[in-house]
């Protein structure tokens, strides 16, 4: 067994003190192994990337929910083409808002997943232990679902772009989409881990997410709606802004709040 | 266990007389409602390093609980714990080094391997040259051959000892494991067993949880009754045998009624 | 240890003061329909069917105040709630969001029955009904979540954050619902976003105006009260039920 003689330092810089050395000849102290470096920044950062990398590995690895979400999102981009086909003759009309309304929708089913298995199966127990703030759980998972929902975008664009015949590929419509996602995922991650805890947590998950995801919907429908309509970015920077904001909020909210949850695991 | 100076015999830790030790875990006062009910009335305890404690009691009688407030898993109403001497509230997240958690949920991922497993783990807890002592841990748990398959794989008993596996692998002072033997098969039994005992030689503080009274004897070199909500029986198992401890046990369970 | 600070007591002078309240209360609503219905005069710049429909416009009002207020009182106890981990800001929040679905759902009928006559539609999405829509959305989910939640303590910390930071959100809600109308064609003849329905206000509409505020408030705390004393009283049910066991 490794047996590191080193104090230890807290992320505040506070001092554990060594005990009293040994007195007996031969006996060991068992002292947990020490760091790799002086802990701070550097070592969150880490435990956030270990996070995210576990939380990717182990979703490609199961299957569970990406493609679920993504035969979802097709799904619904096509019968919201059918449903559409017979009455609206401008598709251009519908889409900004189809293409919102699909990655709200499906995005749930991504974010279910990321607190649901976790509490199942029990290893949130382990998380909660590692010698971390437990935003970093956050982090983690957030990045995590971050780059799941942009893949599943990066799908339902194309696709919608080809059922409606709008161009979707439009610079300040995948900006647009990169602001929501990451708007979405921040008040989701959160909402997910407050669901985990109640009984019906995979059908109350959308229910609790949408109406406060209300501002991204409409600054992504206002955004899509005015670049397609080939308007000035004057005309439309505001919506930017507002997804801007409520990113930069929500991130915050989620950060400060989310040690909240977790004084009982 | 590779274990240099505490070589064991069947189950002879040294007596507290030819070694010094230190209380690892203190819990006193310890109170804790959850919801209406008060599951924790006041517990004082003490486990010195050295020492493997069973706790018994009945299911419901809070000793998941009492292990989850020392792991800091969860918050006690009242009380302190202190653990090697620093108070489990002032320090944070770092004292968590000190815990080594098994469950009798086995906490690990089940499309991972159990190397991948130990590895993500090694990362959380910052552990220098990790691949060695994931080798080391893989090892002595007897999971080496086995390391690259996913975890859902596995049979329960092989899932307890990666369990226990990932609680050591930062080597913490203080181990608590929560009704381990729970679904074991008796070969299983005996290989958790006899880790616990090579764990208990090195001078770690262990307390052990279960309600079964022939285990705790075995296993332990101490135990404690939790009956409502407090410790009202404790004793070293050295000249204890099964019966009596029954007799005891459901003794307390009449009086507090 | 009890959850409850204080028995409910039913003969000292704090359940006096609530029976008169009570009573005013009745008596103030009652006020109100008299002067909604009879007392203001007529919108002197309507006609016909719009100008009957207009007096909804009081009980719309009314609802509006009452909602306004409950959202206020359900921010201070989730708040007081987690700060303080004591039970009974944790029932003032619980009554006040279900008294506030009442209010908000109160104001969304009768906006849309006021919005038939004169606007020829049900729904004009309006900046601030389609945000009272949303807010008693998150009302019903805020209720929805916690029934799901077994155990006391994490309700009350769970349902705390989730009002949080949901209402927080409403705000930006709010000014997105203003932003979003205006970028879009007025179907509408005459639906400003930003319009009051256009109606003159003459000094006894104007008093209206104030009864109804008043009435519903007084009606939104009595509410309240009586379901913050019966949450409390469940509360302490619980308990006793624990401790026989």
């Amino acid at each position: 067994m490794q047996i590191v003689d080193k104090p230890l330092t807290t992320d505040t810089g506070m001092q554990l003190p060594p005990q009293s050395l040994p007195e007996k000849v031969g006996e060991e102290r068992v002292v947990p192994v020490q760091m790799r470096t002086g802990g701070g920044l550097a070592a969150y950062l880490r435990k956030v990337w270990a996070i995210t990398s576990k939380e990717v590995r182990a979703e490609l690895r199961a299957k569970e929910s990406l493609s679920v979400m993504i035969a979802f999102s097709l799904l619904a981009v096509l019968i919201f083409g059918l449903a559409f086909d017979l009455r609206v003759p401008e598709a251009t009309m519908v889409a900004p808002g189809v293409l919102w309304v699909v990655i709200l929708f499906s995005g749930v089913l991504g974010l279910n997943r990321s607190f649901g298995a976790e509490v199942d199966r029990g290893t949130l127990a382990a998380l909660l232990l590692a010698p971390v703030d437990r935003s970093a759980i956050y982090f983690g998972k957030f990045l995590a679902q971050l780059f799941f929902m942009l893949i599943n975008a990066a799908i339902i664009l194309p696709f919608a772009l080809i059922i409606f015949n709008v161009n979707l590929m439009q610079p300040w419509i995948l900006v647009g989409v990169l602001l929501g996602t990451v708007g979405y995922v921040a008040v989701g991650t959160l909402f997910a881990a407050l669901a985990a805890n109640s009984r019906a947590r995979e059908s109350l998950l959308p229910i609790l997410l949408l109406p406060v995801m209300a501002p991204i919907f409409m600054a992504g429908v206002a955004l899509t709606a005015a670049v397609i309509d080939g308007r000035a970015f004057d005309d439309f920077q505001r919506w930017v802004w507002v997804m801007v904001v409520y990113d930069l909020l929500s991130i915050t909210v989620a950060f400060v709040v989310f040690d909240l949850i977790w004084e009982e695991a | 266990m590779s274990d240099p100076a505490k070589g064991g015999g069947s189950s002879a830790t040294p007596s507290p007389a030819e070694r010094t030790t230190r209380p690892l875990i203190q819990v006193s006062g310890l109170y804790k409602r959850y919801g209406h009910k008060n599951v924790l009335r006041g517990v004082d305890l003490t486990v010195a390093s050295g020492q493997v404690m069973g706790l018994l009691g009945d299911n419901g009688a809070g000793k998941s609980t009492l292990l989850r407030i020392i792991s800091g898993l969860a918050k006690a109403d009242r009380g302190d714990v202190l653990l090697d001497g620093h108070p489990l509230k002032q320090v944070g997240h770092e004292l968590r080094r000190y815990i080594g958690l098994v469950s009798h949920a086995p906490l690990l991922y089940d499309s991972l391997s159990a190397e991948e497993n130990l590895v993500f783990f090694a990362a959380m807890y910052d552990i220098e040259q990790p691949a060695e002592r994931i080798a080391s841990v893989l090892r002595d748990v007897g999971l080496w051959v086995r390391r690259r398959e996913p975890v859902r794989t596995y049979s329960r008993g092989m899932l307890q000892r990666l369990a226990i596996g990932r609680a050591i692998l930062h080597n913490p002072p203080v181990l608590l494991l929560d009704e381990p033997d729970t679904g074991l098969d008796q070969s299983s039994a005996q290989m958790l067993h006899e880790l616990v005992r090579s764990l208990g030689a090195s001078n770690r503080a262990i307390l052990l949880s279960t309600h079964n009274l022939d285990r705790a004897v075995e296993w332990a070199d101490s135990v404690s009754l939790l009956v409502g909500g407090k410790i009202v029986y404790q004793d070293a198992t050295a000249h204890l045998n099964g019966a009596e401890l029954r007799q005891v046990y459901t003794d307390a369970n009449a009086n507090s009624r | 240890m009890s959850t409850v600070a204080a028995r409910p007591n039913r003969t000292g002078l704090g359940s006096v003061l609530f029976l008169l309240l009570t009573i005013v209360t009745i008596l103030a609503m009652a006020t109100m329909m008299w002067a909604a219905l009879v007392y203001a005069r007529p919108a002197s710049n309507l006609a016909g069917d719009e100008q009957t429909a207009q007096r909804i416009f009081y009980l719309h009002m009314g609802c509006n105040i009452g909602a306004l207020l409950v959202y206020v009182l359900s921010l201070v106890g989730s708040v007081g709630y987690l700060i303080t981990r004591k039970l009974g800001w944790d029932r003032l929040t619980q009554a006040s969001v279900e008294v506030g679905t009442l209010c908000g759902i109160g104001t969304l009928i009768t906006g849309a029955l006021w919005a038939k006559p004169t606007w020829n539609a049900y729904w004009t999405w309006d900046p601030r009904v389609t945000t009272a829509t949303i807010t008693v959305l998150i009302y019903i989910a805020f209720l929805l979540f916690r029934n799901g939640i077994d155990n006391r303590q994490a309700r009350a910390r769970f349902g705390s954050i989730y009002a949080l930071v949901a209402f927080i959100s409403l705000p930006i809600t709010y000014y997105s619902a203003r932003w979003f109308r205006s970028i879009h064609p007025v179907i509408f003849n005459g639906a400003n976003p930003d319009s009051q329905g256009g109606f003159d206000i003459g000094p006894s509409m104007g008093q209206t105006i104030s009864i109804a505020a008043l009435a519903f408030s007084l009606l939104c705390i009595t509410l309240m009260i009586y379901r913050w004393r019966q949450l409390g009283l469940e509360d302490r049910l619980a308990e006793i039920r624990e401790e026989i066991e």
